[in-house]
């Protein structure tokens, strides 16, 4: 007698089988947040890091997948929010053209897209440190040239009162809403890039990344995939761009000044740009730093002032031993722990 | 001079006419239908002077960062740091001593000395990754502008120059014509001009050593194949060092430049690191001679622009590099590797 053992179908999981329940636990965490944290938190901490992590996800998606690490991310951030400050509704009536919403915010993204890809086409004739140099003085440019042109920027002062669109009756600029809605921003572009990583074009541009010749060879027109990439990142960088005007209500040369165009490189290096989950944690590192190290200092007996100083030697810290940030880190720990575990045996040796 | 003559005959021609054209703006006087379009005559030879010394400037910091990075492909965005920080102890040692010139190589030897444990600490651990190492100077040049401004705080210093230098000089230049016939002619700084010929001997001294003498045939070997040079038994790494260590005591002895005609204030790092970053990416990555043709056009460029469209000088700056960076990726003088 014979049996035959029907093993059963290798079931494919589902979608939402795939995750791994930890997400499913910070995904809970975040959603349920108003429940318990203060509006502080939720404005100043959460929403300041999903911001800045969106415009450190859009540079770590250069950085990562294109191999091209830009400065210029920081600026279309500003660009995007000055021409929300223009052709909406600011403090300053004289320059602002009063649209509706549905029109300047598209149109602002479109701007800032564009901006970005002009930037883009230039900085892709370069590459590796040419790359950094060039979108930096390109920044810098933006950066000096909104602070001398009055008729378009307003000068020194840009626009104050920039405040979103008060739609479905909602002040968006209180706490919980706006805790929620960067929180979805962040989340779609989060999404956004894993999916576009995942694409026929990611994967070409990680090709390009890696072998832009071979790439190149195989009939892939390596210089259109990274100016492609320069504009979808522009694009995420315009939409966080626009949050952070928002949660400042105003938009100035200092928006996107040199120290704020390096702060997204520290943040998206300490997150780690391997994976695009990097810059999020990068920029809580950098949001809790900025606002409870002046305490620290002070209990330490020290200036609050030197802020700077601990921001830049952590940074430093991190960059000299790990260049992948705090993933690499991570990795590193569980790459230890991992050869810690005896192959016979199994458990630890 | 001669090969590029032969390869582009036009645009020499072009060039020569510009250049003549230039120069007989800067010898004549101006008729009056000419300061009609370009307004006085004093106006515009002080810019051009300005932008030259500028330039000079431009080229005392810059040269350093250029020779670095062709030497060794290091990155060092802390360069605008060495510079300031030049300044800084300048000041104070000029203050303190009273002399001047005494404190060029002091802060030539301090800051060639950071230059010397940045090389053999940061640099050689990291050779050949150059995102890390921008990363690290990013990092660096954080935390010396955060000390620096700890120290010295957020107000500017201006190193006074001695005695023997302030003071305006006459130059042999025509303004304008009195109505009686006598020429006018310019007065300048003094200090300026200095300067100016101080980085003219700066610079040919530098191109003399890297042309005429051993250490400059090993570095300009090095730039070219560093790989071969290490193989057929120099110690690279001395050479390494002592061009690094140079390179920083250049930007550091700018520094006391740049606070004598110009203020030290914090920021001011950035400000010149963009400054170097500009000229290099115009004149070609480790061309000294790149370096000084670059200096001269962003200084010009610079000053010019502040004259006659104040606005928008800053932004001529960066279109200059964009437009060399679109024909010529490599910059006027790089070597196109």
């Amino acid at each position: 007698m014979t049996y035959v053992v029907r093993r059963a179908e290798p079931t494919q999981p589902t979608l939402l089988e795939k995750v791994p329940a930890i997400w499913w636990a910070v995904a809970l965490l975040l959603i349920a947040m108003p429940l318990f944290a203060s509006n502080f938190v939720l404005f100043q901490i959460f929403g300041w890091t999903f911001i800045l992590g969106m415009i450190a996800l859009s540079l770590m998606f250069l950085a990562g997948y294109g191999g091209m690490v830009s400065l210029i991310q920081m600026t279309v951030g500003a660009m995007a929010g000055y021409m929300v400050a223009i052709l909406g509704t600011s403090g300053v009536p004289t320059i602002s053209l009063g649209w509706p919403w549905w029109l300047y915010i598209p149109v602002a993204i479109l701007i800032a897209a564009i901006f970005g890809t002009l930037v883009g086409a230039l900085a892709v004739r370069t590459e590796g440190i040419y790359t950094i140099m060039i979108t930096l003085a390109i920044a810098s440019a933006f950066f000096y040239f909104t602070r001398q042109n009055y008729g378009l920027f307003n000068g020194y002062t840009g626009f104050n009162r920039v405040i979103p669109p008060e739609l479905f009756g909602i002040d968006w600029r209180q706490a919980t809403p706006f805790y929620y809605l960067t929180l979805t921003c962040a989340a779609l572009s989060y999404f956004a890039v894993v999916y576009v990583s995942r694409s026929p074009f990611g994967l070409a541009l990680q090709g390009v990344r890696d072998n832009p010749r071979r790439m190149g060879a195989l009939g892939f027109s390596v210089t259109a995939h990274r100016i492609l990439a320069y504009t979808f990142s522009s694009v995420i960088a315009a939409v966080g761009g626009i949050l952070l005007v928002w949660q400042n209500s105003q938009v100035s040369p200092g928006t996107a000044g040199i120290p704020q165009v390096i702060d997204i490189l520290v943040i998206a290096v300490v997150g780690g740009i391997k994976r695009p989950i990097g810059p999020f944690i990068g920029a809580l590192i950098y949001v809790l730093l900025r606002v409870y190290s002046p305490d620290v200092l002070l209990a330490f007996g020290l200036s609050g002032e030197r802020f700077k100083l601990v921001i830049g030697l952590g940074f430093l810290i991190i960059v000299f031993f790990s260049p992948d940030g705090m993933l690499g880190l991570w990795e590193k720990y569980k790459a230890r722990r991992a050869a810690q575990t005896d192959p016979l045996r199994g458990g630890r040796s | 001079m001669q090969s590029f003559y032969k390869r582009h005959p036009v645009w020499s021609i072009i060039l020569l006419f510009l250049f003549a054209g230039f120069v007989w703006l800067i010898a004549t006087p101006w008729s009056p239908g000419l300061e009609q379009v370009l307004g006085r005559k004093r106006i515009f030879l002080n810019a051009v002077l300005s932008g030259i010394t500028l330039g000079a400037l431009y080229f005392l910091v810059a040269s350093g960062f250029t020779l670095i990075f062709g030497l060794m492909r290091n990155v060092n965005l802390a360069h605008g740091s060495l510079y300031l920080l030049g300044g800084y102890i300048g000041y104070e040692v000029a203050n303190a001593t009273g002399y001047w010139l005494l404190a060029f190589p002091v802060v030539f030897m301090l800051v060639g000395a950071l230059g010397l444990v940045l090389q053999h600490q940061v640099f050689r651990r990291m050779e050949g990754e150059e995102l890390r190492q921008t990363l690290v100077t990013i990092g660096i040049s954080v935390v010396l502008a955060d000390i620096m401004l700890w120290i010295w705080g957020g107000q500017s210093y201006q190193v006074l120059s001695p005695d023997w230098l302030s003071g305006p000089m006459t130059l042999p230049l025509v303004t304008a014509l009195r109505s009686n016939g006598d020429p006018v002619y310019l007065t300048y700084p003094q200090v300026r001009i200095v300067i100016l010929i101080a980085a003219i001997i700066i610079g040919i001294a530098m191109w003399l050593v890297l042309n005429r003498s051993r250490l400059g045939m090993l570095i300009r070997a090095g730039v070219d194949d560093r790989d071969m040079l290490a193989a057929s038994g120099v110690r690279i790494q001395y050479v390494f060092l002592a061009v690094f260590a140079f390179g920083a005591g250049m930007a550091g002895m700018a520094g006391i430049v740049g606070g004598t005609f110009q203020s030290l204030t914090p920021g001011e790092d950035t400000r010149f690191l963009l400054a170097s970053l500009v000229v290099v990416i115009v004149g070609g990555m480790g061309s000294i001679p790149g370096a000084a043709i670059g200096a001269l056009i962003i200084g010009l460029a610079e000053q010019l622009g502040l004259v006659y469209a104040p606005t928008y000088s800053v932004v001529f700056t960066f279109l200059i590099m964009a437009v060399v960076l679109a024909f010529r990726p490599q910059g006027l003088l790089g070597a196109g590797r």
